[in-house]
Parts: structure tokens; C-alpha cells; sequence
């Protein structure tokens, strides 16, 4: 049998002020490992929750977002005559061409930033009817009117109901506010696309078509029947979230990288603090460690038990740092996505996998800080030892 | 009697910046079973390293050591840790108590080693603590209790496993004479009652008259043997 935990545990309960500091670096790096996964977690759930897996986005090929995309309407017409396109019962497809043009807004608490409004078509309400208007009431759609995401209204100054927007040469009447869940829609202005389309002098060119489809399990033969199409070579059909998910891709990717590298930078400080934590343990206990080993424990057995008090440290740090984190979730915040080039607000989010990356984080942090003091520990010739 | 432990030609030098330190000269003794043997010395006249050799937590540079039928010097560093911890009772100066640990959990320390089980190793601890005369202070911890009573703890943890040798280095060095004298009345009992051979290492004429036989030595060698 070793020696028994709670040796690690009351010597541990011992060093009270030098264990708490100790446990207090290691959660605080495992608080920002866990915020920069949140955040970037909350970026992909905002974003992919955005696009529905029952939609079809046509947008054109290796467009970054729907900025960069460009789909003229001779084209979207010729979508209208493709198979398996849902209709409503008057038979028409159910079909929306979006413009998305990006607008500055005066930020609430000071600055400028960029939303994106969207034109979207009738239809909308049969696309994403998961989309609610809270508060006023839908656009016109014969008239300069606007509806904003609950995000938007937050916080930009100016896209409150009866608040006017000026672009396009126009001033443009909020007169609704919705939300959808939290995703990535809340972040946007929408409004009729034929009077985006008119303000812009954009001709009937859309930035992507949004439709749905009579059954998804058709999704495949109306790909098919696109590429069969050579008028369509230039354009690309995907499911909506995938689409918002590749949105999300990018800023994402970013937020990990250099999240994961500042991360890497604070962990070498806790570890660092672990090793003098523990080195100071072992040079408190040379002649506990010289009695055990006498007594008949063996190397091993003292190895563990340093390590074990390491691995202890950084436990306690990692749920500490963990809690911490996640209250994070009742916060959101927001930034520009490179993608759309325009405000995008989430929330963080905690999952499972977030929760397992910091624990082997901090178990990293705690065995490499733990081992040097431990293996020191129980390379303690015995006699040396017993004399302190 | 035979002899339970037997020393021959035992050398042992410490090696300090290249510098060898001679500190037991081919030394040789023997102790009989149920002996209780006192080693008496000046500072540096090597008496802790015989102890220490005698107990297996040191190594000699050069001859033979067997003690309890086993030849110590040859057993790799894990058999002899094992070794120590079935044949060899330690009982130190400053006590060397496990500080976070109750005095129950300070004696019932080395039965981990082995494969008693909880109700055994229970059983075996009260025994202990009963014989050293704190049976009811099972449940306090080191800084609790008095130099004399940390002292007894101490040798119940040295006896709880019923090793066949005790050793002792200043058992009394750091207390008062009132509990020196308990102490070596119990080592005493020990040795007379349970037939423990004792090695106790010590400075005091007085605690030394309560070995059956005393050893003096000087400079690594023994004298008036």
C-alpha cells in the first residue's frame, strides 16, 4: 500500500498561503485557456445556429461571405426552374434573393462599428420562422423600413423603433426589433430587398439566395441538377448553417491560435510557481521523506506522493478557474467577423469537450510542474535526509 | 544466544569534494539475540553510521554486514527497503513524527507495507499505543502532545510491525529527565519483557547503564571492546 492520500492532502491543508497562490496561477491560466475556447465555441454556436440545416444558401463559388458574393438576378430566376424547390400553396417557390450590404452604426457606448443589413423577400417568414418580432412591427415592404436584431438594438445608438438610419442617400425607419435565439441574425438590420436593391443601384445582383427545399433528401438531385446546368458553374448550393458555419470558421480559427499562445505563455508562470510551490514542500518535509523511506516506503511511493500534491494544486486550480469561467456564460460580447466584415455578438459557451481540454491542461501544468521537486524528492538519500 | 547481527571488517568512508572521509575502520562486532547494546562515543566517532549501517538505511564500502540471517550489504535497494520495513524498528532523537498525521495514523504508517488487513492493522495499533501507555491519545496529533509522549508514539511505530531489531539514536537527547527515564524504562520493558534486541546510540552514562552491555567508540574504531 502507498502512502496514504490524506498525508497529501494535510500537508497540503498545511502550506495554506503558498498553496493558495500556487492554485490561484494555475486557475487563472486554466480561466483564460477556458475564456478563449468559450469565446471561440460562442462564435461557431452563434454563427452555426444562425443558418437552418433545412435551408439551401446559393452563393457564388470561394465567396468568402455573402459580401463578396454576387448572384445576378437572370441567374436567380433560372434557380426558380430548378427541381424540389418548396412552393406555397399559390405555387410560388419558396425563395429568398438577399442583398447584404454593410452600414455603419453610432455604437451606445461610443464609436463606430459595422452591421450588416440584409434584404430579404416575403418569403422570409416561411424560410426562418424561428425569426420573432419582439417588439413594433414587420417592415413595409413599399417602404424605407427596417427591422433590427435584438443585438443591434442594443448596441448601437440609432436602431431603436422610430429611430431613423441614414445610408444609401435615404433615411431608413426602424420599426421592429426580433430576435432568433441568439444567433448571428440578431446582429443584422434586415429589410425589403427590392428597396435595398433600388437604394444601391444594385440592379436586381442579390448576395446569395436562400430557398427550401419540398424534402432535404432531394438536396443531393437539386445539386445535381445545378451542375448539370452550366449557367450555374459559377455557383455553389450548401445547406444554410453549413454556410454560416464556414462564417464562423475563420475569426474561430484566430480567437484559438491566439488564445492557445498567450495561454501557453501564462502556463509557463504556474508552472513555473507549481515547481518553487513544491520544491518548497520538499525541502520542508527532507526529513518526513527520510523517516517514510526508512520506515520501508519506497522511492516510487514518495515520487507519487509529491506528484499527487501537484496534481492536487492543479485541480483545485482547474475547477477554481473553471467555475470562474463559466459564469462567463451570462455574458455576451462582440466583434467584427472577418468574414462578413460586421459586428457579430455571442455569448461564451461552455461544452463538455472545453471542460476536458483544461483539465488535461491543467494536469499538464501540474505534472510538469510537480515532477522536478517530486523526482528530487525521492532521489533523497536516506540518511542525508533524516538530518534535515 | 546467537548473534543477530554481525559486523566484519565493516569500513565506511564519506566522500566530500573528492576528499575521502574515513569513518568506521574495519570495524567487527557481533550482537546476541535479545541484546540490548548501547554505543556510546564522541561526536564524529561514527556511532550513527554503525546504527545506520546496522539498520540498512546506509551502505558500507567494504565488508560484510548480516543481520537477522540476512546479508544486508548485497540486497538491492528496493529488497532492503523492504527488508527494513519487516526486521528493523526505528526510533530517532527528535522522534520524527509525521506531523499532519494522528498518533494512530503516525504508528499505523508502517503497517501499510504490509498485508494486513484494516481490522488487523486497527488491533495492532491499539496494542502498540497501549504497551507505550497512550491508548487514549490515539487520535491527537505530533504538536498535541509532549516531548516524552511523542517519544512513546514514536516507539509504538517502531514496534507495531514486531521487528526483530530496534534501533535507537539518542532516544533521550532531546527531552527532559523525567521522560528520558520513562522512555528508557520502556526501551527496558522491550527488551526484558518482549525480547526486542536493541542498538540504541546515545551520549548519556546514564541512559546507556540501561544496555546490557556498552560499546564505546572513537574515531571510527572500538574501544575497550
Amino acid at each position: 500500500m502507498a502512502i496514504p492520500f490524506k498525508y497529501t492532502i494535510r500537508s497540503f491543508m498545511n502550506r495554506k498561503l503558498t498553496t493558495i497562490i500556487t492554485i490561484a496561477g494555475i486557475g487563472l491560466v486554466v480561466f483564460v485557456f477556458a475564456a478563449v475556447l468559450m469565446m471561440a465555441y460562442g462564435v461557431e454556436k452563434t454563427l452555426v445556429s444562425t443558418g437552418s440545416p433545412d435551408n439551401i444558401k446559393v452563393v457564388r463559388k470561394s465567396s468568402q461571405g455573402e459580401i463578396s458574393s454576387i448572384i445576378e438576378g437572370e441567374t436567380v430566376n433560372l434557380l426558380k426552374t430548378l427541381p424540389h424547390i418548396a412552393t406555397t400553396a399559390d405555387g410560388k417557390p419558396i425563395m429568398s434573393g438577399e442583398p447584404c450590404v454593410i452600414i455603419n452604426l453610432e455604437i451606445r457606448s461610443g464609436g463606430m462599428s459595422n452591421i450588416s443589413v440584409r434584404g430579404v423577400s416575403q418569403e422570409v417568414n416561411l424560410l426562418r420562422p424561428q425569426v420573432k418580432i419582439t417588439e413594433g412591427r414587420m417592415f413595409n415592404p413599399s417602404m424605407r423600413e427596417l427591422i433590427a436584431g435584438k443585438a443591434v438594438n442594443k448596441k448601437f445608438a440609432g436602431a431603436d423603433i422610430g429611430s431613423k438610419v441614414k445610408f444609401a442617400g435615404d433615411y431608413w425607419t426602424v420599426v421592429g426589433i426580433y430576435e432568433d435565439n441568439g444567433s448571428g441574425f440578431e446582429s443584422e438590420m434586415w429589410g425589403d430587398a427590392n428597396q435595398l436593391l433600388g437604394a444601391f443601384n444594385r440592379g436586381s445582383a442579390v448576395s446569395s439566395v436562400t430557398l427550401k427545399l419540398d424534402d432535404m433528401n432531394n438536396f443531393e438531385k437539386f445539386k445535381r441538377a445545378m451542375a448539370a446546368d452550366k449557367r450555374f458553374l459559377q455557383y455553389e448550393a450548401m445547406t444554410e448553417q453549413r454556410f454560416f458555419e464556414m462564417q464562423s470558421e475563420f475569426l474561430a480559427i484566430f480567437i484559438r491560435i491566439l488564445g492557445t499562445f498567450i495561454t501557453i505563455i501564462f502556463s509557463f508562470g504556474a508552472t513555473i510557481g507549481a515547481t518553487i510551490t513544491m520544491y518548497a514542500a520538499v525541502a520542508n518535509r527532507t526529513i518526513e521523506i527520510g523517516t517514510m523511506r526508512s520506515l520501508g516506503f519506497s522511492r516510487r511511493s514518495i515520487l507519487t506522493v509529491f506528484m499527487a500534491e501537484s496534481m492536487l494544486i492543479a485541480m483545485i486550480g482547474a475547477g477554481g478557474g473553471l467555475l470562474l469561467a463559466s459564469l462567463l456564460q451570462f455574458f455576451s460580447i462582440s466583434t467584427l467577423n472577418w468574414n462578413s466584415f460586421s459586428d457579430l455578438t455571442f455569448s461564451f459557451a461552455l461544452n463538455p469537450s472545453i471542460i476536458i481540454s483544461c483539465l488535461i491542461f491543467a494536469v499538464f501544468m501540474g505534472l510538469l510542474g510537480g515532477f522536478l521537486p517530486a523526482a528530487r524528492a525521492a532521489r533523497l538519500n536516506i540518511v542525508t535526509a533524516l538530518r534535515g | 544466544m546467537s548473534a543477530i547481527i554481525q559486523v566484519k571488517n565493516v569500513s565506511k568512508s564519506y566522500w566530500r569534494n573528492s576528499l575521502e572521509i574515513p569513518v568506521l575502520n574495519n570495524l567487527s562486532l557481533e550482537v546476541q539475540e535479545g541484546e540490548f547494546l548501547g554505543l556510546m562515543g564522541p561526536s564524529g566517532s561514527g556511532k550513527t553510521t554503525l546504527l545506520n549501517l546496522i539498520a540498512g538505511i546506509d551502505r558500507p564500502s567494504d565488508g560484510e554486514l548480516t543481520v537477522a540471517g540476512t546479508d544486508i550489504a548485497k540486497l538491492s535497494e528496493s529488497a532492503l527497503a523492504k527488508w527494513r520495513s519487516s526486521h528493523i524498528g526505528f526510533v530517532f532523537q527528535f522522534y520524527n513524527l509525521i506531523p499532519v498525521l494522528t498518533a494512530y495514523e503516525n504508528v499505523e504508517l508502517p503497517l501499510l507495507l504490509t498485508s494486513f488487513s484494516k481490522a488487523e492493522r486497527k488491533q495492532r495499533v491499539e496494542t502498540a499505543l497501549t504497551i507505550v501507555g497512550l491508548g487514549d491519545r490515539m487520535s491527537h496529533y505530533p504538536k498535541q502532545l509532549s516531548g516524552g509522549q511523542e517519544q512513546r508514539v514514536a516507539i509504538a511505530r517502531a514496534i507495531v510491525t514486531d521487528p526483530v531489531i530496534l534501533v535507537a539514536d539518542e532516544p533521550t537527547g532531546d527531552l527532559d529527565k523525567k521522560s528520558a527515564q520513562e522512555i528508557l524504562i520502556l526501551m527496558d520493558r522491550l527488551n526484558k519483557e518482549f525480547k526486542k534486541t536493541i542498538v540504541m546510540v546515545t551520549h548519556d552514562p546514564h541512559a546507556a547503564e540501561k544496555a546490557s552491555r556498552q560499546l564505546h567508540l572513537e574515531k571510527g574504531d572500538l574501544v575497550g571492546v
